[in-house]
Order: C-alpha cells, then structure tokens, then sequence
C-alpha cells in the first residue's frame, strides 16, 4: 500500500439521498459534504476537532465532520442541516431556535441545531444543565448560550405539544 | 484543510486486517480517529497507508464472559457509557466514559482507540487501571493478553508492536463495588488536568479491596499503591481517606504545563481523591 | 402595532438557521484558485532569502509572491488612526515581509494553486532563510534598556506617547491631599478574538472592465475598499468590496489585512478568481489580538469615600505593526473614559503604545473602553476596602447624579444621559440580600467562601461625530449613511452603510421602517455589505450601527414621508400641513373618511401621472446622519461567585445585568447581546488568555490551549434594563454590543476578590485560573479548617 492521491469512487448516503462522489481517501467529510455535495451548512469552524460548527448526524448521533474522512463514512446515513428544514417548513428545533433567538451570526448554528435534535430524539425532556453539557461541544462566540438552551428548552415543547396531537 | 496523502483500506475481517498490517508494515490503525485525525493535521503523524478498522466485526460488542466482561475494542464511548451490563458490573468504566470529551468525540471515539493512543491525561486508562482490566492484541504472530497497567508505557507510547492492534478489552466484574470516577477537565481541551477513579470493595465495614487510579498527572496513568494499602483492611473514617489521599501522588513525577503547575495538580489530585473517597462512603 | 420596542424573531434568520447563510468561504466561482501563506515561525529574523523555484515549478501552481516580488508594487498597509500630540511612530507595514520578519505568523509568501492540496504542496517547497534575531514579547521587557528594537527607526519601541486629562503634576498634588490613596498594578491580558468563522477572502479581476471584486469578512466594507485600493493602487471606484454572511467579528474583522490585499494582487496579476481561507490555527497569529495592558493606577479620595484625584499609567502592547484602528484603542477609546461613571474631579492620563515581536493588537469587543472599565472598577473596590466602607456606598456617592446630565468629564467628554442610581438600585434588589446571606452561610459550611461583585459601569460608543473622529486622528468620518427606496408597490428597500454581522440590524432597521411607515415587515428588506449597492458607510464596530446605522435611517424615512405627504395631500386635495400618516394611511386630519394608503402614495409618485408642482417622479430619499456626540450607555452588573479554597475552583453563581441603553428597539436581541456580551467579558477574567513563550511563539495557538466560553460554564444570565434616551440621538437610542463584555470582566474579578478578601487577598492577575487563586490562597497562609469536609466534587 502506497500513499495516493488517487481518487475512489463512494456513494454517500446524504440526507436521505445516495451521493456519488469521487473523493481522494484523506479528503475529509467535511471538504467532501461542502464541495462535492453542495451543503455549504456544513461549516468549518476550526479543523481541529474542538468548535464544533462542522457537526452533522451520522446515524442519527452528532460527530465532527473534520474528524473524518469521507470514505470512512460509507454505508452510514448521514444527516446535515440541509435535511432539516428549509424556511417554509422547518424543524420544531429550527424553529425554537428562530423564536428564542438562538442565534446571531449564524455561523455555530447548523452545528448546534444538530446537537440539540440528536438530544431531543434521544431524551424528549432535557433539563437545563444536560442540554448545557451536551452544547458544549459545539462553541458559540455570540450568544452567551443561553437562548440556545431557551431554545432547546422551546424545542422539547414543541415536540411534545406535536406528538400528542399528532397521537 | 488538506492532509498528507495516504492508502487506504477498510478490511472486513480480522484475518484480513492482521494479513494487511504484514504486508504494509508502515500503516496505522484507524478507530475512532479522536486523536489520529488531529495528530495527522498537526504533522504530527503522516502514515502512508491506514487500515479503518470499522468493517472488523470481530472488533465489536460486549459480551458477559462469566467473571469478565469483554469490551470489543471498536466499541465507541457513548456504548460504553450505556451500556447496561458495564454500567451494572464495570460501572467506573461507564463513569469514565461518559466524562470523555464531550459528545461529538464520543460518538466516534472507541475503547481501543482511546488505549491505543495513549495519551497521558485520558480518561479512561485511570478507570480501566483501577478495574485491572487487560488487553488482548493479536498480530500476524498470534494473539497475547497483557494489562492496562503493562500495555502503558508512557506518554502516546504502550507495549504494543507497531503491527499489533487491540481486539478487546477484558474486565474483571465489579458488581458489588462503589466506583466513582471525579475528572477535572482543562477548560479548553476537555482532557483532564486530574482524573482520580476509585473502586472500593468493603466487607462487614471494612475495605476488603481498594483501587485508585489517576490519570492526568504523571507521564501516564497509575495507580497509587502507597495510597491503596493505606485504606486496605480499614474500617474507613475521615482520617483514613485524608491519610490515603496525601498520598496519592506518592512516588510520581507530577507534570506541571502552562495550565497548572506539578504543586498545583499534585495539590489537586489528593482533594479530588479524597473528595471522592468521601464521596463513596 | 407598532413595532418598535416589539421582540419580533429576526428575518436574517430564515437562511442561517437553514443553513443557507452565505459566507465568504462558500463562495466558489468557476476557475477559482486557491491561496495560502507561508507564515514566520520566528518571532523575529532577517530574511536572508526566499525560494520559491521548486514551488513555481510544480504543477498546478500559478504563482509565487514574496516580499521582494511585491514591494514597490504593492503600497505598505497603513495605520487608519494617527491620534494627535501622541508622537507615532509609524512603519511600513509590507503585505508580505521585505527582509525582517516581526512575529510569528508574519506573512512571508503566498502560493496561489489549482487546488488547496497542490498548494500546500507547494508551500512545503518554499524555502526561506532565516537569520533570527532577538525577540520581545511584553511591554516590560520592550521597553527596559537596552532591549532588542522591534523596528530599528523606533527607539526604546515606543511606538506612540499620550497623555489625557489635567497635567501629572496636578493629579500628584491631588493625590498627596487626599487622605486616603490605593494604588494597584493591573495587568489586562492579551486575548484572541476568535469569532467562530475565520477570516476569508475572494477575489476576481474583470480585464475588460479593470474592476476588482473582493468578497471578504468585513465589518466595514467600504473603509476595506479605500484601504485595499490604497495598497494596490487602484482607483477607489474600480474597487468593489462584498461582504456577504459574516460569521462574527468581535473588531477582528475591522482591520486591513495582509492577506485580502494579497488574495486580490493575485487575482489582477493572474486574471483568475482567488480564494484564501484562514485556518483556525491561522486565525491564532494572524488575526489581531486584543487588550494586553500592563498598568499603574492609583486612586485618592475622602475617608467619607469622595474620590477626588485618578492617576493612570498604561503601557499597551501594540504588537508588531500599527493595525487599523490600533493607535486610536489604548489612547482616544481608553484614556477619555477612565473615571467610569464617577464623578473625579482631577485625573491625569499616560499612555505609552509599545511595539512588540507579537501579533498586532487592535479593537477586541469593547476596544479599549473595557480595559478604562476594568481599572476604575478594581480601584474603587479597593478604595472601598481601605476606607472600610461597602463598595456598593462608594459608588452610591460617586455616581454622576441623573440631575447633572449633560455631564462633562475632567477629560472633557460628555456623557449624555442617565439615571445611575436607579441601575444599581434596580441590580441589587434583584441580588435579594437575603438570599445572598443565606447563601453565604450556606457556601461557608461546606467550605466554600462567596464573593459579591458590582460594576457600575458607562461606556463611549455609538463612534460618533466626525468632527471628533478628525480631531481624535481618525483617518475616517463617523457619520453613517442610509437610502430608503420605496418601490411602486410601495415595498421597501433600505440601504445601510451599516455592516452587521450578527447583530440583528436587518431586523431592526425593517422594524424602524414598518413602524414609521406602516408596513409589515415582510414588506421591507435591508440591504448592507456592498459597496457598489451602497453609496458609502462606515461600518460596524463601537456599537455604532443602530445609534449611528439607525439615526441615517430615521432621517431618510422622515424625508420619505415627507415627500409622500405632498403625493397625499395633493391626491387628497388637502394642506400638506393637514395630513398625517397612521397605520400605514395618509388621512386628512380629523377627516377620517379622506384617506390614502402608503402604497397607493407610492403608485403614485411612480406612475407621476398628477404630482404636485415642483415634486419629482419616484420615492426614495437618502440621508448621512452625523452625530453630535457619542452615546453612553451605562447600568450595573453584580456576580455571586463560590471560591474553593481548596482547589482555587470558581463557581459562578449568580450574574445580574441591569443596563441602560436607551429606548430598544427589539429587546429580545438587546438582551441576546448583552449575554453574549457579558459571556465574553467573563471569558477574560477566567479562562482567555494569550501566552507567549520567551523566543515569541504562541503557547496558546489552538482552541485546545485558549479556552472559549463553554456551554456547561454558566448559570442563566438575569437581566434588566432601564431606558434613558439619548437627547441627541433621532431615535434615542445608545448602544449595546459591547456594554456586556465591558461591565463583566471587573464584575466577575470583584467577586472573586470579595471571596478572598477575608484572607488579606486584594489583587490577582486575570484569568483567574485555579491554580492561580489556589497559590494566592496558600500565600495568604489560609488552611482549609475542616479539612473541606463535605465539599463540593471537583
């Protein structure tokens, strides 16, 4: 095995959809999600692993785009902010997010509101201080966090209030 | 960001794996990627070829082998924080595992991974430490058993060959013990600037075993024997746990950077200790 | 409804909540090439060479630039802000290094390639010889005697001198008579801004027009175009500069910097788009700094806790070159403003700037105002200790009465309004002193000791009227600019020279502009960061957009109802004195069946078909809004904190914001900002910090070092407002993007110290690490009584 810049072709299951790309094996999910597929939610923030803003689901669970390769995600579903909701229909979380203002310059956001759902589907009624570790893998330099956590806070109603009348 | 180029293969077997790590002796093991990932951005790390680990199911699961309990090296953090039979018979190691990074690092993260690496202020080396728990690595020669304790050799080093890889993670049941696991985490990187778990086994009010091992403090995790024999056959009381913690660091090279210094952690690994001795009473 | 003071959600969240933010990293333009920097990793050394052959001739690479290549080609980058009287010293800052590199993380040479990977590539290729010289990183070492220069025109690497206030022989006098006197030595740390997007920058060159595009992360697109044309020797309109979604900026993204002016030589030499994105490792040395103050300052006063006389003497560490706004932080933005919101009647100022072998410094969220907050706040709590009295009394006493407003300071700026009484007030019964003792009580059985602090602090912002700006020395105006166009429909276009980034203005503008004409916000939509759609504009920093952004606004809308009063009236055969416009209606006064929508007015100013004599076609008007002064927006903070004297650890408790600035326009994203604010203030008093090493490199160069505000740090932020307005102001209105971080740093410090206090503890450097307030404790000979039974799990 020798180092190569060659590429392979993958297919990427990417927000539902099977992505065809043709990636060099140290391309990073990140690079990849951004400049092949298009997701320019997907931002980078600062490559080594600790801001968080590159966060996007793999099977459902918040991982760091920048710490992967893309080929090391095949045969997982992949899941970007992209997917969540667009503006005319948006996720309760989005929309929580919109509400309690948990956001300014945008550009933690995508990251965060991964998190938070990946929360919320996991525990539906996060009290204050799991939401709040559970954020802190993902930095925000604008808000203080708090409405993020308002925001999270919001979200589980939300979610709650559509599940029983959904049921 | 661009990175070094490199081969790269995903064997689906462990025969395969151990067959392609002979045949390109320079690759590295890819797990989790937590620490090899940024070690390759910082140019810290530029292997020619990688071999991801993550087809291998021989690598996976966690199985109740009677007295132990066998963590398959693959298995992530997050599945070991909640997993129901580590939480019940391991449960420190759950405890470790759940303070690890934060929630993105342990989704990816693995056990095997995390040892593999090495790296002198990670959590859970102290819980496994304090769990006598052993690993099992197998390369083209065979497989052997070696303990945490002797796997650790140093900062980022272990006993391990450079063709070796960890297959599982083998530890001792625990039920019965209380088991706590304190971590001082650096503010910026979330590694612990003092991790301190504790198992304690106590018989008609006596310590019948007691195990302390703290990571973050020296060059690599360790237990503190000096400690341990202190508290050993007591009936435990105030003085007891204090006499026990002061003596915690006995005998290591306490590490001092930027952040704190060797007296500031030396000073901080015997409160946590005893904070967590108490804690356990 | 009106809309002003409503919390309406933000309409710019709809595409960054989505993700479809559009960010200057997004941008990818057909045959785009990709730049990279070779950066010093020496904090000072000759060039002895740079090689860039090898790099040249690989494939993929377009181009190599070096020092050599692009000086006399490209103008030094200068320093916007020459404050007067203050004998600067200024050098030729190169793009990229002649022969001497000044810091780590000086650009050296750029690659321009195909792709990032041959880029990098070729940037392992480019060999520089380096001849390292000696180096100085803190302003005590650069200025001892004998020290290595920074600049060898520069002696004693002083790079400015400034002094403010009555003269140093005065305040001495003042000070001997006082019959109490404090002095203290703070150290203000250097911190890095680190907005969560890095820097970057897009540039195209169109040939056949000879105009250059650059998308890039600003706050202030238009003082980028005159920089950037300056430096490239462009015509100023043959230069449009785009900044799109910007990812925060915090006065990192004020500045001109080397890389947008070369990221666009590029592009005009080579004739193909080119990008450049910072690393975030980048961001850590190659974006400026901020704060880093080692000061002297003293305080005198009465026994009854009458201040009477304030000596300060900073010394800033400028870094390595004269960033954009740099002279103008430590002196103008600091030095006027050192009395806080207290009435001191002698103060005298000294400021020396120093050049160091660092990153250059320049506006950090606040800007000097912070440090000026940080040293009165410290002193007073220590005035307060030595005459023995609360420190909440000495300021009580102290205060500026709300009766004494327009109040001018003994440095000559003049605060314009406020009640700073009733912000304490108003702070400290939310603190509940019950609660506080039974919380004391509680901390101190379990071992824990708790602290109390407050700053009641006042700001300048909202920067400000020009004629200060020219008289100041900044090489800038400070009016702002807004158009208002209404379209047939009678939809509403606004242009701001307003830059924000993240602060919410495309929001508040159209609630400014649905309340005053009567539309629903969808019908607006506001439009900044270009500069061929927007005539001219300052930008976004020192709170200014909505005090500044927002008065251009306020008085373009007033001339566009104006004229379409006239529409109405003659549509209604009225006066134009009889009509009024309500709810979007223009009505005959006291008429209500004689009415006329908005919209309908704006038809017909289009259509023109029967306008008024003298009336011209169309709807829009514009307006430059120069203020008379700079807003002050005050109010005071209170922290609740647990010290364990064990560990050194500090638990937040409580944080309570009351603050003043103004009538808010949108209170849910005033109070966004404020906790932001106050987050970011209580990262530098404990955890923020830059660490050089002795050779000059960086010890804090990744977020696994520098540590960021985490979620998991906080409790929920308690605030409250008070709404004074500002007389001058068209809306009132003061600012608030920096009240935050300004009024926590001493806040959270004075708590801290409060804790200590009983243990003889008056003074520690931030940030107030464990270790820190761990060893002060041990100095202080304190032993833990009880042996910290039952404490709290570290």
């Amino acid at each position: 095995m020798v180092a190569t810049e060659e590429r392979v072709a993958i297919t990427l299951a990417v927000n539902g959809r099977d992505e065809q790309v043709s990636v060099e094996p140290r391309w990073l999910l990140s690079d990849v999600l951004r400049r092949e597929c298009g997701l320019k939610g997907v931002h980078v923030g600062c490559e080594h692993g600790v801001c968080g803003a590159c966060t996007v689901l793999l099977d459902g669970e918040p991982i760091r785009s920048c710490l992967m390769f893309a080929v090391q995600a095949v045969g997982h579903q992949l899941t970007t902010v992209e997917a969540l909701g667009t503006a005319d229909h948006l996720d309760p979380v989005q929309q929580a997010f919109w509400e309690a203002h948990g956001l300014q310059c945008g550009f933690c956001t995508p990251g965060m509101v991964l998190t938070a759902r990946a929360l919320l589907d996991r525990n539906p009624n996060p009290d204050e201080e799991t939401i709040r570790e559970t954020l802190s893998g993902n930095l925000c330099r604008c808000t203080g966090y708090q409405f993020i956590v308002d925001a999270v806070l919001l979200a589980a109603a939300k979610r709650a209030e559509d599940a029983e009348q959904g049921a | 960001m661009t990175l070094a180029a490199f081969a790269y293969q995903r064997p689906r077997s462990l025969a395969e794996a151990v067959e392609a790590m002979a045949e390109a002796p320079d690759a590295r093991w890819l797990s989790g990627g937590m620490s090899l990932l940024p070690m390759m951005k910082l140019e810290l790390a530029a292997p020619p070829a990688l071999l991801d680990l993550s087809g291998v199911e021989d690598l996976r699961g966690i199985r109740d082998e009677g007295d132990f309990l066998h963590i398959g090296a693959m298995t992530r953090h997050v599945e070991l924080a909640r997993d129901p039979a580590v939480r019940r018979d391991a449960h420190l190691a759950s405890l470790a595992a759940e303070r690890i990074g934060d929630p993105q690092v342990r989704n990816r993260g693995t056990v095997g991974g995390s040892l593999a690496h090495a790296d002198p202020a990670a959590d859970l080396p102290a819980a496994l430490l304090a769990l006598d728990a052993e690993v099992e690595a197998v390369s083209a020669r065979g497989r052997r058993a070696l303990s945490v304790q002797d796997l650790l050799l140093g900062p980022m080093m272990t006993a391990l060959e450079p063709d070796e890889l960890i297959v599982a993670i083998r530890i001792p049941k625990h039920t019965g013990h209380r088991q706590a696991y304190t971590k001082v985490p650096h503010p910026a990187s979330g590694y612990a600037v003092v991790g301190v778990a504790v198992a304690i086994h106590e018989e008609g009010g006596r310590v019948r075993q007691a195990a302390i091992a703290v990571t973050g403090v020296a060059l690599k995790a360790f237990r503190a024997a000096r400690a341990e024999a202190v508290l050993a056959g007591q009936a435990v009381d105030q003085e007891v746990l204090a006499e026990a913690a002061g003596l915690v660091c006995d005998g290591q090279d306490v590490l001092g950077d930027v952040y704190a210094s060797a007296a500031y952690r030396r000073q901080l690994a015997q409160v946590v200790t005893r904070r967590t001795l108490e804690g356990l009473r | 409804m009106a809309l002003r003071g409503q919390s309406v959600p933000r309409l710019e969240d709809a595409r960054l909540i989505t993700g479809r933010g559009r960010y200057t990293a997004d941008i990818q333009l057909a045959g785009q090439l990709t730049a990279l920097m070779v950066r010093s990793p020496h904090a000072h050394a000759r060039i002895r060479s740079v090689d860039g052959d090898r790099a040249r001739a690989l494939p993929g690479v377009h181009a190599v630039y070096t020092g050599q290549d692009t000086k006399g080609v490209l103008n030094p980058i200068p320093t916007a802000w020459l404050p007067p009287g203050s004998d600067l010293a200024t050098t030729d800052h190169p793009a990229l290094a002649w022969d001497v590199v000044r810091y780590v993380g000086d650009a050296v040479a750029m690659v321009v390639a195909d792709s990032l990977a041959a880029a990098r590539k070729a940037r392992d290729l480019i060999e520089v010889d380096y001849e390292p010289l000696p180096a100085v990183t803190g302003v005590t070492e650069a200025t001892a005697p004998g020290a290595p220069l920074v600049h060898e025109g520069v002696p004693g690497n002083r790079a400015l001198f400034w002094h403010a206030g009555a003269s140093t022989d005065e305040v001495e006098a003042a000070l001997r008579q006082a019959e109490v006197r404090v002095r203290l030595p703070l150290v203000q740390q250097r911190l890095i801004p680190n907005p969560m997007e890095p820097r970057a920058a897009v540039a195209q060159y169109d040939p056949s027009t000879g105009k250059l595009t650059l998308w890039a992360t600003s706050q202030n697109p238009h003082i980028h175009r005159l920089l950037v044309a300056g430096v490239l020797g462009l015509p100023e309109h043959r230069v449009r500069v785009i900044a799109g979604d910007v990812g925060g900026g915090f006065g990192s993204k004020i500045a001109c910097y080397p890389d947008e002016v070369l990221v666009a030589h590029a592009a005009r030499e080579l004739r193909r788009p080119v990008r450049w994105v910072e690393e975030r490792r980048e961001h850590f040395v190659a974006t400026t700094h901020g704060r880093d103050h080692v000061e002297e300052v003293e305080l005198g006063g009465t026994r009854d806790g009458i201040l009477t006389a304030l000596k300060v003497r900073a010394r800033a560490n400028l870094g390595a070159y004269l960033s954009t706004a740099a002279p103008g932080v430590p002196t103008i933005l600091f030095g006027l403003i050192v009395n806080g919101a207290y009435d001191i009647p002698h103060v005298a100022v000294d400021v020396e700037g120093v050049y160091t072998n660092t990153t250059p410094v320049d506006a950090y969220r606040g800007a000097g105002r912070p440090e000026a907050t940080f040293l009165i706040e410290r002193l007073v709590d220590r005035f307060a200790r030595e005459v023995g009295m609360d420190p909440v009394e000495v300021r009580r006493r102290n205060l500026v009465a709300a009766d004494r407003f327009p109040y001018t300071n003994a440095l000559g700026i003049t605060y314009d309004s406020g009640r700073y009484h009733a912000a304490l007030d108003r702070a400290l019964a939310m603190l509940d002193p019950g609660q506080v003792s039974r919380h004391r009580e509680e901390a101190r059985r379990q071992g824990r000791l708790l602290g109390v602090g407050v700053s009641t602090y006042v700001e300048m912002c909202g920067l400000g009227p020009s004629e200060v700006a020219g008289a100041v020395g900044f090489q800038g105006g400070l009016w702002e600019h807004a158009l208002v166009r209404v379209l047939p429909t009678g939809k509403v276009m606004v242009m701001t020279g307003a830059s924000p980034h993240g602060q919410g203005e495309e929001t508040t503008f159209a609630q400014l502009v649905a309340d005053r004409l009567g539309c629903s916000l969808d019908d607006v939509e506001v439009m900044h960061g270009d500069t061929d759609l927007v005539s001219m504009g300052w930008g976004t920093y020192g709170s200014r957009s909505t005090a500044v952004g927002g008065g251009a606004l306020s008085v373009a809308l007033d001339r566009v109802v104006d004229k379409a009063r006239q529409v109405a009236a003659h549509t209604l055969e009225a006066s134009v004195g009889d009509v009024v416009l309500e709810a979007g209606r223009f009505y005959v006064q006291g008429v209500q069946d004689r009415s006329v929508a908005f919209a309908e007015v704006a038809l017909k100013a289009h259509l023109a078909w029967s306008l008024p004599a003298g009336v011209e076609p169309g709807l829009e008007a514009q307006a430059s809004y120069n203020p008379t002064n700079f807003t002050y927006p005050y109010g005071t903070h209170v922290a609740v904190v647990e010290v364990d004297p064990e560990t050194g650890d500090i638990h937040l408790r409580r944080y309570i914001a009351v603050d003043d600035c103004g009538p808010r326009i949108n209170p849910m994203i005033v109070e966004g900002q404020v906790r932001g604010g106050v987050v970011q203030g209580i990262g530098q008093a404990l955890w923020e910090g830059a660490a050089y090493d002795r050779q000059g490199q960086l010890v804090t160069g990744s977020l696994m070092d520098y540590a960021l505000p985490k979620a998991r740090f906080f409790p929920p932020i308690e605030t409250d407002a008070l709404e004074t307005p500002a007389a001058h102001n068209p809306l009132g209105v003061k600012g608030v993007g920096e009240t935050g971080t300004i009024a926590a740093t001493p806040t959270i410090v004075n708590a801290v110290l409060d804790a200590l206090a009983p243990l003889g503890i008056h003074n520690l450097d931030m940030p107030l690490t464990p270790e820190r307030v761990w060893q002060a404790i041990e100095a202080s000979g304190w032993k833990a009584a009880a042996g910290g039974q039952g404490g709290v799990q570290a």
